[in-house]
């Protein structure tokens, strides 16, 4: 009798220890601090960094790529080219569910390409141009019929093109109530405070997921996510700020995880855009040269970003294998800069740099005007908001533009549209013909090793022309709560949730 | 920044006369002699900042970055390693500008309107209160970020922003004040020998309403250089490098942990002047106000 | 009441056409915000016809009029969703932090008022005066950076920002909209004060208050029984006045504490360049200004007892 009592008793003593032991694991909800709103929340709509991080979770892509940038299956399984190059032939994943519980399969494939290709109001036109139809060939199979053959496609299916919606749930706007296949689906989004997912239970991964709930928080200031951390509001935060590092890895409650970004900042200038195309800058390549010899980078590093952003003289991020080894960032150069710019007639040469009007490029602008100034450049800072930017930008009403990318995973995503004649974003109205024919020449080969050579003979006439000045490559930084495991940086600064408990 | 001191200026009626002693009156109140030392003291340092100020205020020095308050660095350095001391000396210039300017424009074009609209009455009077209650129905601060946006970040577009948006206040009291010197027995009679409205709008109406006005602008300048503090914090302002009280503050918030310093001295400046404005706007209201006594 | 209602009308006709001429003059082109890397020309000239922007600005005007009237307040450029839906999901955000902004100035600067006009002239009255100057004086913006930096960052008593209803869990609101009702509470305080202490200075003036000085009554008894009462009847219809500047008034407080409110909808709103949103949440705004000035109006009736005989 008395042995059953004290074995009921530890029965529930060892029940009740494991409801309390399992209770922080109960309140499964994973908080993440983001620091911009996101956009409509329909990827074929979508333009911003942060909105791609709430489709991570959301949205399955076709293909998805590794921490090294190798492509993945996602919801394609295999995929492969006929020997013309525009053919791809595509087998997809069985059993995948939508939200909507509908069944994804090659007809899906076939809806959502065409409504990106179609839709009015699509930002994924320009992504998808090669595409001529799609065919289903049967359930799990699906051809793409190109134009011509086009290397960066692949890269583009393993982003926002690539992601599927639920054909069924076309015919409401999809923006305020997204309906695809991921891991969390949607609850509700609150405007620039929070958007509420929760676990998708028909995913077919779904044991790779141990959060019921993944909740976006909208914090643009980056000490407020900073102490919203610290408090245990919040369990990560993306983008921590490089000042607010030092003191994130000193508090034994956090960690701090990073990753070289894919993208690059840099100063677009105006060479062909119109009247102010006309200046002696956007004429002559040395004064430019000179420019771009003035800044010390390593300085701007230290200043700036407290030695964290790696400085950069290319496109691509610098792990990319289609990075020049043979051409590293050069050191300041102050005597070079100024006898260049002599030799160009000047002994001191005035422009104006436009820069957003957020604090930290702020702060990089005017270091950089400091920078030049030594070298004879009166630079003239206009800090503008971004929407006027960068209409100045487009419609050539600037000298030099302070900028960025964030990154695409295809080289052809950093550079094509920038340096080509027409190109889509080439603002600095850039235009040579060897340059079109060697990026031109890249898409239409698919392995790696040529189209580097593409490449590389495009990049020794852009860095000797410079229609734009690269600086530096942000990296990815995320802090979390040391209680946070499994987590895994990817370059292209997206949040992944399979394997993080 | 809240239009509550509108409000109480326009319970004020019309002053009568007696300058010398309103100005005394002025004088033996002590809170708005200090108000004015305040304000002259800012003006003094925003002035004479080239010659007093420590170090040029746009220049940097990468190895002094963030610098807490020292002998050498009174309020500290900023980010790229400019002294606070100089900067905030020198941002008074951009802050008193916007204040005195903006205020300007705003009584330039607010007040005549005001006038036609109270002397006129009628028609004329309805179309020009609908058009500012319109004009106040939109929160002051959206209406001078919005002008500023539309604009495009300046100091001088700031200017012009914060004053557009301050023109239905004066509009308002202008109206309100030739309403009640309009019934006023000296304005009658001249009406009624047959003075020329013009004139009677200038040398007895206009005279008439103005301490009221004056009390109201001092005021409103304290509200502008918040505004344009305002409008520089959201990045709406001064242009870098040349400094400006509000996007110093912008710029300090990111480092609040790191260099606390940064917040203190530009906010504490902006309180000290706007205190000053205010200070002095009650002491003119006090004095030229003949009902309170004392 | 009628009346007023009917002079409301051609005030939000206004605010409409003004907001929208407004938005049109900003620089930027909104397109290409929302076009993100998507830059073929005919690609832009696609979405500029399907956001009709290509139409004439009276065209867009009539247009817009016609779906307000209609009820429908358009939809968000950036993220597809509904204006009226993203007005009903800030407001109470905004309401929260006003209510508890009145609740602040008023527990403050009712007593401060009431103490300076009594002890008038007195340095305690001098102390006042100058605390509510410098409640005036401070800028919001400036205050909320100095409390994070103090409660939160250094003594990390309070979360520096965000938003928590009093409905989903109160200690959370609570510890959440202190600080910024705080912030703006000081500078409406300070208002408060100023009008309860004049208010009460000219009651006290007053014959009756001084008869029943005379009859023997206790000093306190009259301050709050007779002088207070009376002296609240402004400090009220203020009250309501100051609610509806609230509303939109706190922008740049919102944008410290990173408040979902209905500012920092506006100021986003403008920076995106998202027309639809501007111009329904200013509208919105309006109407809302408009009503409590309706509200102050009917309450200076209903409290103030010779009005409401008359």
């Amino acid at each position: 009798m008395r042995t059953l009592i004290t074995a009921t008793r530890r029965t529930v003593l060892v029940a009740l220890g494991a409801v309390l032991l399992a209770a922080p694991a109960a309140a499964q909800t994973l908080r993440i601090g983001l620091q911009e709103d996101p956009d409509i929340l329909d990827p074929h709509e979508a333009r911003t960094f942060v909105g791609r991080i709430a489709f991570a979770s959301l949205c399955d892509k076709l293909i998805d790529t590794s921490p090294q940038l190798d492509f993945v299956p996602r919801l394609a399984l295999s995929w492969s080219f006929s020997g013309d190059g525009k053919t791809m032939t595509m087998k997809l994943r069985q059993g995948v569910k939508f939200h909507d519980g509908t069944a994804f399969d090659a007809a899906a494939v076939k809806a959502n390409i065409e409504r990106a290709v179609n839709l009015k109001t699509s930002r994924r036109k320009s992504e998808l141009a090669s595409v001529e139809k799609v065919e289903v060939v049967d359930s799990m199979t699906v051809v793409f019929k190109l134009k011509a053959p086009d290397a960066p496609l692949l890269a583009q299916l393993s982003d926002r093109a690539g992601m599927m919606l639920s054909p069924a749930s076309f015919g409401q706007p999809v923006g305020p109530k997204p309906v695809c296949s991921g891991p969390y689906k949607f609850v509700e989004r609150v405007q620039n405070d929070r958007i509420v997912l929760e676990r998708f239970a028909d995913h077919w991964e779904k044991a790779e997921y141990a959060f019921d709930k993944v909740i976006f928080r909208i914090i643009p200031d980056t000490t407020v996510r900073l102490a919203n951390l610290r408090s245990g509001q919040l369990d990560m935060l993306e983008r921590l700020a490089p000042s607010d590092v030092k003191s994130a890895k000193a508090d034994a409650s956090l960690k701090v995880v990073s990753a070289v970004g894919l993208g690059y900042q840099g100063m677009t200038i105006n060479i062909g855009n119109g009247e102010r195309g006309k200046t002696p800058l956007g004429q002559d390549r040395r004064i430019r040269q000179a420019l771009s010899l003035a800044i010390d980078r390593d300085a701007l590093n230290t200043v700036v970003f407290e030695g964290l952003y790696p400085p950069g003289i290319q496109p691509f991020p610098p792990a990319s294998p289609y990075v020049d080894r043979g051409y590293a960032v050069p050191k300041r150069d102050l005597a070079k800069a100024k006898a260049l710019l002599q030799q160009a007639g000047h002994a001191r040469y005035a422009f104006e740099m436009q820069v957003a009007n957020n604090p930290v490029q702020q702060q990089l602008a005017q270091v950089i005007q400091a920078m030049a100034a030594e070298a004879g450049f009166e630079v003239k800072i206009k800090a503008t908001e971004f929407a006027s930017l960068l209409k100045d930008q487009s419609a050539g009403n600037y000298d030099v533009s302070q900028i960025g990318w964030s990154g695409r995973v295809d080289p052809d995503g950093n550079l094509h549209q920038f340096v080509t004649t027409g190109g889509g974003i080439n603002d600095s109205k850039y235009s040579n013909p060897a340059v079109d024919q060697a990026m031109n020449a890249a898409r239409g080969v698919y392995d790696v090793a040529s189209r580097k050579k593409h490449y590389d003979a495009a990049m020794r006439i852009l860095r000797e022309d410079l229609p734009i000045i690269y600086l530096y490559h942000p990296p990815w930084i995320w802090a979390m709560s040391v209680k946070l495991q499994g987590f895994v940086p990817h370059p292209d600064g997206m949040i992944r949730l399979p394997g993080v408990r | 920044m809240n239009g509550a001191a509108t409000v109480y200026a326009e319970s004020n009626a019309a002053a009568g006369s007696g300058r010398n002693r309103a100005f005394d009156k002025f004088l033996r109140n002590r809170s708005a002699v200090a108000g004015a030392i305040l304000v002259l003291l800012f003006v003094g340092l925003a002035v004479l900042a080239p010659l007093i100020a420590p170090f040029d205020p746009n220049k940097t020095n990468f190895v002094a970055l963030r610098q807490p308050p020292s002998l050498t660095y009174w309020f500290g350095t900023d980010e790229i390693g400019r002294d606070i001391l100089s900067r905030v000396m020198h941002g008074g210039v951009a802050s008193l500008y916007a204040g005195v300017v903006s205020v300007l424009i705003a009584v330039l074009i607010g007040v005549p309107i005001g006038l036609v609209a109270g002397w006129y009455g009628g028609w004329t009077d309805a179309a020009i209160s609908r058009a500012t209650d319109a004009l106040l129905a939109v929160p002051f601060l959206i209406l001078a970020i919005a002008l500023a946006a539309a604009l495009g970040p300046s100091l001088v577009n700031a200017m012009i922003a914060i004053g557009l948006s301050q023109v239905p206040i004066f509009v308002r009291l202008a109206r309100g004040q030739t309403l009640v010197v309009k019934s006023e027995d000296f304005v009658e009679g001249a009406r009624a020998v047959g003075v020329a409205e013009a004139m009677i709008l200038a040398r007895h109406v206009a005279p008439n309403i103005l301490p009221p006005i004056l009390v109201q602008a001092t005021l409103t300048v304290a509200t502008a250089i918040i505004a344009e503090a305002s409008l520089a914090f959201l990045g709406l302002g001064q242009q870098p490098p040349a400094p400006s009280w509000g996007s110093m503050l912008n710029t300090a918030k990111n480092y609040l942990e790191q260099a606390p310093w940064m917040s203190l001295s530009p906010g504490a400046a902006i309180f000290l002047v706007v205190l000053g404005f205010n200070l002095l706007g009650d002491g003119l209201r006090d004095a030229l106000d003949p009902r309170e006594s004392g | 009441m009628a009346r007023r209602v009917a002079v409301a009308l051609p005030t939000l006709f206004l605010v409409m056409l003004f907001v929208f001429v407004l938005q049109r003059l900003l620089p930027g082109d909104p397109l290409l915000v929302m076009a993100g890397e998507e830059r073929d020309p005919a690609v832009l000239e696609e979405l500029r016809k399907f956001y009709r922007m290509d139409d004439p600005i009276p065209v867009q005007f009539l247009a817009w009029l016609r779906e307000v009237l209609g009820g429908n307040f358009g939809v968000s450029m950036r993220t597809g969703e509904p204006v009226i839906k993203l007005v009903a999901q800030t407001l109470p955000v905004t309401i929260q932090l006003a209510v508890a902004s009145i609740l602040i100035a008023l527990a403050i600067g009712i007593p401060m008022g009431v103490l300076s006009a009594v002890k008038k002239g007195t340095a305690l009255d001098y102390l006042a005066n100058v605390i509510s100057l410098s409640g005036l004086s401070i800028p919001n913006f400036w205050l909320g950076i100095i409390l994070i930096l103090l409660v939160s960052v250094e003594l990390r008593w309070l979360p520096a920002s965000g938003y928590v209803s009093v409905f989903e869990d109160p200690w959370q609101a609570f510890r959440t909209t202190l600080m910024p009702a705080f912030v703006l509470g000081s500078g409406l305080a300070a208002t408060l004060m100023r009008h309860t202490r004049s208010a009460m200075l000219e009651v006290l003036r007053l014959d009756y208050i001084r008869t029943a000085y005379a009859k023997g009554l206790l000093r306190g008894t009259v301050i709050y029984k007779h002088a207070l009462r009376n002296a609240l009847v402004p400090i009220v219809t203020l009250s309501a006045l100051l609610f509806g500047q609230l509303l939109a008034g706190a922008v740049l407080t919102e944008q410290v504490f990173t408040i979902p409110g209905f500012g920092k909808l506006i100021v986003d709103a403008v920076f995106n360049r998202d027309y639809g949103v501007v111009q329904g949440v200013v509208l919105c705004t309006a109407i809302a200004f408009i009503l409590m000035n309706l509200v102050a109006d009917v309450l200076y009736i209903l409290i103030n007892p010779r009005l409401r005989s008359a």
